[in-house]
Parts: structure tokens; C-alpha cells; sequence
């Protein structure tokens, strides 16, 4: 388990080939399958796509490209908003699904289907409910107030809200079970000791439950930002980038630029996200590979 | 029988106020999506939350492909399957080798190796899409269901590796000093002894991967575009492609797409949450 990333290695000394036993080949022969595909499908892929994004034109594109600015804003506010929203949201309810209560055994087990479940389709569901005409929330306002509702997907902000929802829908649950697991490893005696001394509900999250959960916390929400970057989906099928491309994120405005064949433009606005991605991608890395 | 004080009403009452705003919030997408496939399409577009004739006739249209979205249902469906089992065996098979000679045998930069897969671990999956793409082209698989295969392998099989790096290193070293003691080979030792023990966290991944494959919408999107290759998601997202989308087939398929993952987690869930979650963060 104690590894670093410095490669402290165990063994130093002569060349390799000298010193192999046969456990140390067979180690090599079983290792071999991940490296081919490590070779073949990250390395080539990604230095190809480095290789293609290095003229200086493609970021001189992509700077007057009006869609690849707002991408950037979108992106942002994704991951500073949406992130922080959906692990504090998590954080509180780890607190209310680590109560020992039957029903909220049962609540717990519904409460990770959105998890569960692909997203395609709920995401679709989603979309079917927001549509201005047949979409049962404009028919239940309509039915209430007898005025029509707001044509939710055709106003940028709103869209990209709604997309930013369905993302926090999609993965709220799986925070939020990480976090449990972090809250229920605190000793219950911190919180019996602190119920004598008279503590409030608000002290005994200062004092005992946040100091202990916060670097899990951290971490939760620093990898939710790294993987959030590549969430696809949450905006695709939901607005389309639309209206107007106007709420794309990095993720689909790539994929975009792939789809009209302008692969360098898509790769530049890739190398882009990069100086944020790294310094995230290093924390991370320094974290898991204790 | 002793009755509950004021204070504990007052917890419970508390409890409840979050409690059935998280209900409603969880299931007004899931319970929509099956709203749909039980309403005739009248009944769907006007708005109801219980269709005044619930009918199992969409799942019907969608069994026999009759409609245009659905003319290659099954073939569709099978390529999921297909898809996922694949990505999930080989990942499995894969990355137990690899987690094996790195933590058992301690092969020479095993350690390199592992931080490199950790580091592509933290790939967003949308941008490595980009290049994989036209590597895929470049290697001629696209179109090919190996392309989806290998794609779904590279993306799974870091975590993979990861996770069973950690679980087999809690095994003590004197399991494998007393079978080499008894002359067991590198690989008798693998076979007898390696791969049994480390069974939950076999199942956990095989699980893991076959999920994330059965999943995946945007590398099947890209990778494969006939539609007899394409997978489920694929064809889900093509229902988008007409204005006049038959939302309540669309919504029956998707249910039918989407109750295959939740049974499979629901069935594995203790193994999923014990092998998961323990390595998703380590605190």
C-alpha cells in the first residue's frame, strides 16, 4: 500500500536482465497485456493529439471563436457552482442517511438508483418533462395558473442550470455514500462525550465532524472536478449545446469540433483546460498513491 | 409500550422534511420515464402523472420492432450485451495480471507502472475521446465492436488495477512464501491461490467494467455509427435525430436499457460497496 510517487524502489543494483527469476519474467509476461493497451490506446492517442495541437493557429481560432469563450465560462461555472453545491448538498445529506432509521435504510437503497441507472435515458426523461409544450411541468403550470410556462431549454442560463441539475441528480448519490463512509468511521464516543458536555447540533459538526471528514471532503471534491471536466452526457443530451451553442462545456465543445472534422481545434481546446486539469491531476495523484 | 416525548417527534418531524423532498427528488425522472412506457402516447403528451389507460402495449412495439426507431432493437440490445461482457472479461482478466505482478511478484517498475494508470485515471473521458477517436481510425477498428471493447478496457482497467493493487496487497506475503515453499509455480500460485482469495474484489470489478461499458453513450457514439453495430445508448440518442420522436417508445426502450444496471448493482451491491467505495477515496 505504501507506495510514492517519487518511486522509492526496493531494489537497486545491478541490470535487470542479470538479476530476473522466474517470478520477476512471469511478472514482466502478466504485466505485459495492461502495457500494450496502455501503449496502444493512451500513449499513441494522446501524444498524436498533443502533436496535433501544436500550432500556434488553432489557439488563435479558437481565441475568436466566440462559442469556445462562453465553453470556458460554462465550464467554469460547472465546476466552481455545480460542484460545490453538489458536495455540501452531499456532505448534509451523509448526515441525515447515517441515522439509524428503517425507513431511511429503504430511502438510502431508492436513493442510489439515479447512480445506478444509465443516464441516457433519465437524462432524456429529464428533457421530455422541461418541453415547453408537452412537457408535464409547463402542462401542470398551465393547468394551476392557466399561463404558459417558460420555455425552460431556450434560455441559456436556465439550460445550463437545468444541466448543471441533472449532473448534481446523476451523482449526488455517489458522494454522498463516500461521505457516509467517511462519517460513520468517526467514533460515536466524540459525539457521546460532546452530548454530555452539552453540545449543539452546529458545535458538534465543528468540532468533530468537519476536522475529521475534511480532507476526505477535499479530495471528493477535487476528483469530482477532474471527472466532472469529462462529463459529456449532463449537457449533450440535455440542451445540445443549444440553444444557440451557448451552454457547451469543454467536453462537448470538443467532441463538437471533432464532429466538423476541425480535429486540431479540438485538440487546442483540450491543451486549454490543461494548465488546470495538471495542478488538480498532481494533488490527486500525490493523495491516492501513498 | 413507551411513547415517544415531543423531542423525538420534533427528530422525526425534522427527518421527514428532508427525507421527502430527497424521495421526490430521486424518483420524478425514474417514475417519469416509467410513466411513459405504461401511457398510450395520448395519454404521455397530455400531461398526466397516471395515464387513464395503462397499457404494456409500448413494450410490446418495442419486443417486435415495430416502429422505424426500432427495426434493429435486438440486434442493438445484443451488442450491448455482447459489449459488456467482453470489456468486463478482459478488464478483468487484464488488470489481475497486471495488480498480481505488481503487488505479489514485485516486478521492476511495476510501482512506474501503476502511477502511469493512476494518471490516466484522471483523464477526463470526454478528452481522451478526441484522440481516441482517430487513433481508432488510424488502427482501422472503427465501426468494429473491438474498437468500443478496447476503448471501455483502457478507461476501466487503471481503477481496476488500482483497486485490486490495494486489496491484494492486504494479503500476507507468508501465503505465497509457504505455496512456493510447497512447490507451487508462479503460476499454480496465481491460479490456486491468488485469484480465489481475491474474489469479492473480482466480482466487484468484473461488475464495475461491465457497468461502465454497458453505460458508455459518448465513445459507442463515436466509435460505431452503423446501425446494426450500434449499442442501446446509441440508438436512444438517434431518437433525437426526428422532431416528431415517439417519446413513449423512446422512454419504454430506455426503461428496458436501464433495468439490466440497476439489477445487476442491486444483486452485487454488497461487493460494489465494499470494493468500491473503500477504494474510491481513501481518507
Amino acid at each position: 500500500m505504501a507506495i510514492t510517487l517519487s518511486g522509492d524502489h526496493a531494489i537497486p543494483g545491478p541490470p535487470l536482465s542479470a538479476r530476473l527469476t522466474t517470478p520477476q519474467v512471469w511478472g514482466i509476461v502478466l504485466l505485459a497485456p495492461y502495457i500494450l493497451v496502455f501503449l496502444a490506446f493512451v500513449v499513441y492517442p494522446v501524444g498524436y493529439g498533443l502533436w496535433l495541437a501544436r500550432h500556434p493557429a488553432s489557439y488563435v481560432a479558437l481565441w475568436h471563436d466566440p462559442i469556445f469563450a462562453r465553453a470556458a465560462v460554462n465550464t467554469l461555472i460547472f465546476l466552481v457552482i455545480g460542484i460545490n453545491i453538489k458536495m455540501a448538498i452531499a456532505l448534509f445529506l451523509s448526515g441525515f442517511f447515517a441515522q439509524q432509521r428503517t425507513w431511511i435504510k429503504w430511502l438510502s437503497v431508492l436513493f442510489i438508483l439515479p447512480w445506478a441507472v444509465p443516464s441516457i435515458p433519465t437524462i432524456l426523461s429529464v428533457r421530455f418533462m422541461l418541453n415547453p409544450e408537452w412537457g408535464v411541468i409547463n402542462q401542470l403550470i398551465f393547468k394551476f395558473t392557466g399561463e404558459d410556462g417558460p420555455n425552460w431549454l431556450n434560455d441559456p442560463t436556465v439550460a445550463l442550470s437545468m444541466a448543471i441539475g441533472v449532473h448534481i441528480w446523476k451523482s449526488l448519490p455517489f458522494w454522498t455514500l463516500i461521505l457516509m463512509t467517511g462519517r460513520l468511521a468517526i467514533s460515536h464516543d466524540l459525539y457521546e462525550a460532546a452530548e454530555v458536555d452539552g453540545a449543539s447540533w452546529s458545535q458538534k459538526f465543528r468540532y468533530i465532524t468537519w476536522p475529521s471528514m475534511q480532507t476526505l471532503y477535499v479530495t471528493c471534491t477535487l476528483l469530482s472536478m477532474i471527472w466532472t471536466l469529462g462529463d459529456f452526457n449532463s449537457v449533450y443530451l440535455l440542451t445540445g449545446g443549444g440553444p444557440a451553442d451557448l451552454t457547451h462545456v469543454l467536453a462537448t465543445l470538443g467532441i463538437r469540433y471533432l464532429r466538423l472534422d476541425q480535429l486540431s481545434l479540438a485538440m487546442a481546446s483540450i491543451v486549454c483546460a490543461l494548465p488546470f486539469v495538471l495542478p488538480l491531476v498532481y494533488f490527486m495523484m500525490k493523495r491516492l498513491s501513498r | 409500550m413507551k411513547l415517544p416525548t415531543l423531542r423525538e417527534i420534533g427528530t422525526e418531524a425534522k427527518l421527514l422534511l428532508i427525507g421527502i423532498p430527497v424521495f421526490i427528488w430521486t424518483m420524478v425522472p425514474i417514475y417519469h420515464m416509467f410513466l411513459f412506457a405504461i401511457s398510450p402516447k395520448e395519454d404521455a403528451f397530455a400531461g398526466k402523472l397516471w395515464p387513464a389507460h395503462p397499457t404494456l402495449n409500448n413494450f410490446s412495439i418495442v419486443f417486435h420492432q415495430q416502429h422505424y426507431f426500432l427495426r434493429d432493437f435486438w440486434i442493438q440490445f445484443f451488442n450491448s450485451v455482447v459489449i459488456a461482457l467482453s470489456a468486463g472479461a478482459l478488464t478483468l482478466m487484464i488488470a489481475t495480471a497486471a495488480a498480481f505482478s505488481i503487488s505479489r511478484l514485485r516486478v521492476p517498475g511495476g510501482r512506474w507502472v501503476m502511477n502511469l494508470a493512476l494518471l490516466t485515471y484522471f483523464i477526463p473521458a470526454a478528452f481522451l475521446a478526441v484522440p481516441m477517436y482517430r487513433t481508432m481510425g488510424t488502427y482501422g477498428l472503427l465501426n468494429n465492436h473491438w474498437s468500443l471493447i478496447l476503448a471501455m478496457v483502457t478507461i476501466a482497467s487503471p481503477y481496476a488495477i488500482w483497486v485490486l493493487k490495494q486489496a491484494s496487497d492486504k494479503l500476507p506475503v507468508e501465503l505465497d512464501e509457504a505455496a512456493t515453499m510447497d512447490g507451487a509455480t508462479t503460476l499454480q500460485l496465481f491460479r490456486l491461490v491468488y485469484v480465489p482469495l481475491m474474489m469479492p474484489s473480482l466480482v466487484a470489478i468484473g461488475t464495475y467494467a461491465i457497468l461502465l461499458a454497458w453505460n458508455e453513450y459518448l465513445y459507442a457514439f463515436l466509435l460505431l455509427s452503423k446501425d446494426t453495430e450500434i449499442t442501446l445508448p446509441v440508438a436512444l440518442g438517434n431518437f433525437l435525430a426526428a422532431d416528431d420522436s415517439p417519446w413513449e417508445l423512446l422512454m419504454t426502450t430506455g426503461f428496458i436499457y436501464a433495468l439490466p444496471p440497476a439489477a445487476i448493482y442491486y444483486a452485487f451491491k454488497r461487493y460494489m460497496v465494499g470494493g468500491l467505495t473503500a477504494g474510491a477515496v481513501k481518507s
